[in-house]
């Protein structure tokens, strides 16, 4: 069980996903700026050596975050998380990984992306007898550009797009762009974060199914566009590969907005564990 | 316009160079990110692990694999450039004339005394292959990411995206 989920680890950090690709490729068709294109070569080279190569595409391999939806009845409920845990040390020698978990207090490294509630994982208890955890590997560079926004109802959703475009020209070149937005509208501060990040696991050119948040993931995608930031922040006309947004009810009174910045590098990988022991791994 | 050179660089490599140009680097460079930097400014100049006398600083946390004798770098791209603006201009001043990064800095500092190169942010495969060898690792306390790597590159292929006469490409 931990090979595989240190292969749904390696898959994640070594293959960038295939509808990634395309939309990278699809913005280095696009652009007709040197600078732009010096940048998109080189990011579909280093892609194409991950992949030959099983190496990790970029070097911040990330904090390991984890999804799980686990089936209640399942039988390897209590076994997990600890499952999850080794398999973050194993990985990091075997893929290998940069250690990246640190002490918040004393700046020590723990040498083994382990530590006081990491890796990450967020759980969600969900009918049946199977186990699907999904492996999310995040930069910092791009963590950094992330915010959350209180706003009034009031501003509602123009003061989404808004606050959305201004945070990712402000970033520029920080968060490695051309990124991909993850956006948690409602739901309180806390929640609102939670389902940004969970968007990012959704592929890209795959819209919200209500039609009318569809149709704003276009709209701020364009606009964001059109800012000009470009990959990397040195111009060009590919800021963001796509715009995911996750609503759910708010207070009457509240209108939080989670924004989650991705790189470029949108990693992602699965694993299914069926209540016979089997296992699925796929991106 | 693309020019091959090579670590220490001089005053007169920094200011012929112009945003936009293409540098293929060869030489020695030195990797350091936030705890690093701190590091170099709370010591005397004698007593650093390198000299910084025309020295470029790589803003990168490398993923390396042990070997016999070593370590091996397997991913190399640069980190964000930014969160070091606060020691930009004191390692300049010990005479440090180049930096590579992603993302972009302070421009001011840079003018009449150095360059930033940049290099694409998350291509790391892809950089690792203009490492040759780690040469030395100073300050493993700091933890991997950000222990001081001494690194020799052959051809690194930089943009320069910041030059010693105020130019920018950032937006």
């Amino acid at each position: 069980m931990i090979d595989a989920i240190v292969e749904a680890i390696r898959l994640a950090v070594t293959r960038i996903p295939d509808d990634v690709v395309s939309a990278l490729r699809e913005a280095y068709e696009r652009e007709d700026n040197d600078v732009a294109r010096f940048n998109l070569g080189n990011i579909l080279r280093a892609i194409e050596i991950g992949r030959t190569e099983s190496i990790p595409v970029c070097q911040d391999t990330g904090t390991l975050t984890f999804f799980v939806e686990a089936g209640v009845e399942s039988p390897f409920l209590g076994e997990v998380k600890d499952w999850l845990v080794e398999a973050t040390r194993k990985a990091t020698t075997e893929i290998p990984l940069r250690p990246n978990a640190v002490d918040v207090l004393t700046g020590e490294n723990s040498g083994d992306n382990t530590g006081k509630d990491v890796p990450v994982i967020h759980w969600e208890l969900v009918p049946g007898d199977a186990i699907r955890i999904a492996v999310l590997p995040k930069g910092g560079g791009s963590e950094n550009c992330s915010a959350l926004a209180m706003l009034t109802p009031g501003e509602g959703w123009e003061g989404v797009k808004r606050f959305v475009v201004e945070r990712i020209k402000a970033c520029g070149g920080k968060p490695c762009p051309p990124v991909v937005l993850g956006i948690g509208v409602g739901g309180g501060a806390d929640y609102s974060l939670l389902l940004a990040k969970k968007a990012l696991l959704r592929r890209v050119g795959e819209r919200n199914p209500d039609e009318r948040i569809a149709e704003i993931e276009g709209e701020l995608l364009e606009e964001i566009n059109a800012l000009g930031v470009g990959p990397m922040g040195m111009g060009g006309k590919t800021t963001a590969l796509d715009v995911k947004i996750e609503v759910t009810h708010r207070h009457p009174a509240s209108f939080p907005v989670g924004l989650i910045v991705q790189c470029w590098a949108n990693r992602r990988a699965f694993v299914r564990i069926k209540p016979d022991g089997r296992v699925e791994v796929w991106q | 316009m693309a020019v091959r050179l090579r670590t220490p660089l001089s005053t007169e490599d920094v200011l012929r160079l112009e945003v936009g140009d293409v540098v293929y680097l060869s030489g020695e460079i030195v990797t350091a990110r936030d705890s690093a930097h701190r590091r170099i400014l709370s010591l005397p100049k004698e007593e650093l692990p390198f000299n910084p006398e025309g020295a470029v600083i790589y803003h990168c946390g490398p993923v390396v694999r042990k070997t016999g004798e070593g370590y091996e770098v397997v991913s190399a791209g640069p980190t964000t450039s930014a969160r070091m603006n606060r020691y930009l201009d004191g390692v300049l001043d010990l005479g440090v004339r180049g930096i590579i990064g992603k993302g972009g800095m302070k421009a001011e500092p840079f003018r009449g005394r150095a360059i930033y190169f940049a290099f694409t942010g998350g291509a790391g495969s892809l950089a690792a292959k203009s490492v040759k060898r780690v040469r030395a690792v100073h300050w493993l306390d700091l933890g991997i990411p950000e222990a001081l790597w001494v690194l020799e590159v052959e051809d690194f292929p930089l943009l320069v995206a910041i030059d010693a006469h105020g130019n920018s490409l950032y937006r």
